[in-house]
This record gives C-alpha cells, sequence and structure tokens, in this order.
C-alpha cells in the first residue's frame, strides 16, 4: 500500500451514483429536448465511473474496455440522436417535449 | 496521501456541474456545465488508474460529442425552456422519497462494501495493456463497431438532411402549410 491509496471503492460508487440520479432527475424534469439528451449522457458517464472503479478494484481491465465500447456507443448515440432532433425540430417547429406529442394518445 | 483531496476536490466540482445541468433554464449553459462535468470525470478516471481512459474522455465526451451539441443548439437557435408547474403530489411526495431512497443507497454501499482502499500502485491500465486487450481478447467487437459507427453516419445524415434532398425522386416535399398544421396541431393539444 502506497500512500495514494485511500479513497474507498464505496466513494467512487455515492459519485457515480449521485451522477446517475442528477441525470435520471433531468430526463424527468427537462422540458427542452436537448437538455434531456444531455441527461442520458449524464448518466452514461455515472455508469461509466462506476465500471473504472471495480476495474481498478479488481484488478480487472476489461472493464476499461467496457467503457471505450460505452464510449463509442454514447458517440454513435450522439450523432444519430442529435439528427433525430433536428429532423423533427424541422416538422414541428419546437423543441419543447409538451409539444411534440404525435405519439401520443 | 493526495489521492484523498484531489477526490473530493473533482468529485465535488462533478457533483456541481450535474446539478448545474439541471438547473440552468438554457441549453447552451446546460452544456457547459456538463463540459464541466466531464473533464473532472476525467480527472477521477486518472486517479483510478486509467490514463488511457481519461484522455479518451476529454478527446471523445468533452471534445466530439459536446462539440455536437453545442453545434445543434447554435444550428437549432434553442431559447430559454418555459417553465411549467410541477404537481403537488410529485413534489410532497418526491422529495421525501428520494431524500429516503438516497440515504438507505448510501448507507447499503458504505456498510456491505468492504471498505478497504483501492490500491492504486498495483493498477494495471497503462495504455500498452489497454491496447494489448483490446486489439487481441476484443478484437472482434472492436471491428464491430467500425461497422456501427459507419451505420451511425449514414443515418446521421440520412435523418438531418432536408427530406427529398436524398431520395430525389417521386417524393415531393411537403406543403409548407402542411408543416404549418402539423405544428399547428401539436401546440393546441
Amino acid at each position: 500500500m502506497n500512500s495514494l491509496s485511500e479513497v474507498p471503492l464505496a466513494y467512487y460508487l455515492l459519485l457515480s451514483g449521485v451522477l446517475f440520479a442528477c441525470g435520471v432527475l433531468g430526463f424527468l424534469i427537462k422540458r427542452n429536448i436537448i437538455a434531456i439528451f444531455m441527461s442520458i449522457e449524464l448518466m452514461l458517464n455515472g455508469v461509466n465511473l462506476s465500471f473504472v472503479a471495480f476495474a481498478a478494484h479488481w484488478h480487472a481491465l476489461s472493464g476499461q474496455i467496457f467503457v471505450f465500447f460505452v464510449m463509442v456507443v454514447a458517440a454513435a448515440e450522439a450523432a444519430v440522436g442529435l439528427a433525430i432532433i433536428i429532423a423533427v425540430y424541422r416538422t414541428r417547429e419546437t423543441l419543447n417535449v409538451d409539444q411534440i406529442n404525435l405519439l401520443k394518445l | 496521501m493526495l489521492h484523498l483531496p484531489l477526490f473530493l476536490i473533482f468529485g465535488a466540482i462533478c457533483v456541481a456541474g450535474a446539478i448545474n445541468l439541471l438547473v440552468q433554464r438554457h441549453p447552451i449553459n446546460s452544456a457547459l456545465s456538463l463540459i464541466v462535468v466531464m473533464a473532472s470525470l476525467a480527472v477521477e478516471y486518472l486517479l483510478l488508474g486509467a490514463e488511457f481512459l481519461a484522455a479518451v474522455q476529454v478527446i471523445v465526451y468533452a471534445g466530439a460529442i459536446m462539440v455536437l451539441f453545442v453545434f445543434v443548439i447554435m444550428l437549432l437557435n434553442a431559447g430559454e425552456e418555459e417553465h411549467t408547474q410541477g404537481s403537488r403530489v410529485a413534489l410532497l411526495l418526491g422529495v421525501p422519497g428520494i431524500a429516503i431512497g438516497g440515504v438507505l443507497v448510501a448507507w447499503t454501499v458504505l456498510r456491505h462494501s468492504n471498505t478497504e482502499a483501492v490500491a492504486l500502485g498495483a493498477l494495471p491500465g497503462p495504455p500498452k495493456d489497454v491496447a494489448r486487450l483490446l486489439f487481441h481478447d476484443f478484437l472482434l467487437p472492436f471491428e464491430v463497431t467500425s461497422v456501427l459507427i459507419l451505420i451511425a453516419i449514414m443515418g446521421a445524415v440520412v435523418l438531418a438532411s432536408k427530406p427529398g434532398a436524398i431520395v430525389r425522386d417521386r417524393r415531393p416535399e411537403p406543403a409548407q402549410e402542411e408543416k404549418r398544421e402539423l405544428a399547428a396541431v401539436g401546440k393546441e393539444r
């Protein structure tokens, strides 16, 4: 044990949980569709932090590889999602999710 | 010795950025606070010994993805979101519920996880080992992601281009009044 080894795993998990909870809260209370999308990215970041913390805890590098793949999928998701937002804005001319309700009963 | 203060400082910056993302009304401010969150998460990755991931976090997340977000915010000229009146029941039940749930989760994690320290000196995670794992054990998923990215790029181009710009034949652009009608229907609901 060197001097750098004093943060317990639980602290990282708590930080990750707080970030994820902030993402969920933003997803629920935000009205702008771009802000909702950013909340999803925040949730992905929270999960990534717990992946890296567990990878460090168990000395298993595959956790970091998983984070790498999550980042790749998040990049693809951001590209497609923002394109969908542009398409929605082109037809509905609004970014407010309360007014994007064609699928609502 | 330095690890715990650094963790606390950048964790606090991270949480402050996340809460600022929730509080801000204008999407560009939310985007900038999300960049703060991602940059401080990169420092947390460095503290955990994941150097490669810290670099990728800054380059891909704080760089590429957030540039896309800011670009779209400016392209669509997104203004402040209007405030809607939340329900009273949700406020009365939700806030204590969130508090109780958070305390329970924190108590469980702190109690039942073995709180032995993360040994940082013996951490694997230099880029050499990551690269060996990525290009040997995980070679097939790595190659498949290239197909995924290609499909995502094509999908983004198709979705974001004007209707009729790609399929040029036999699909006239919807008439302007029809679009207005669609938007009007959405607004009156």
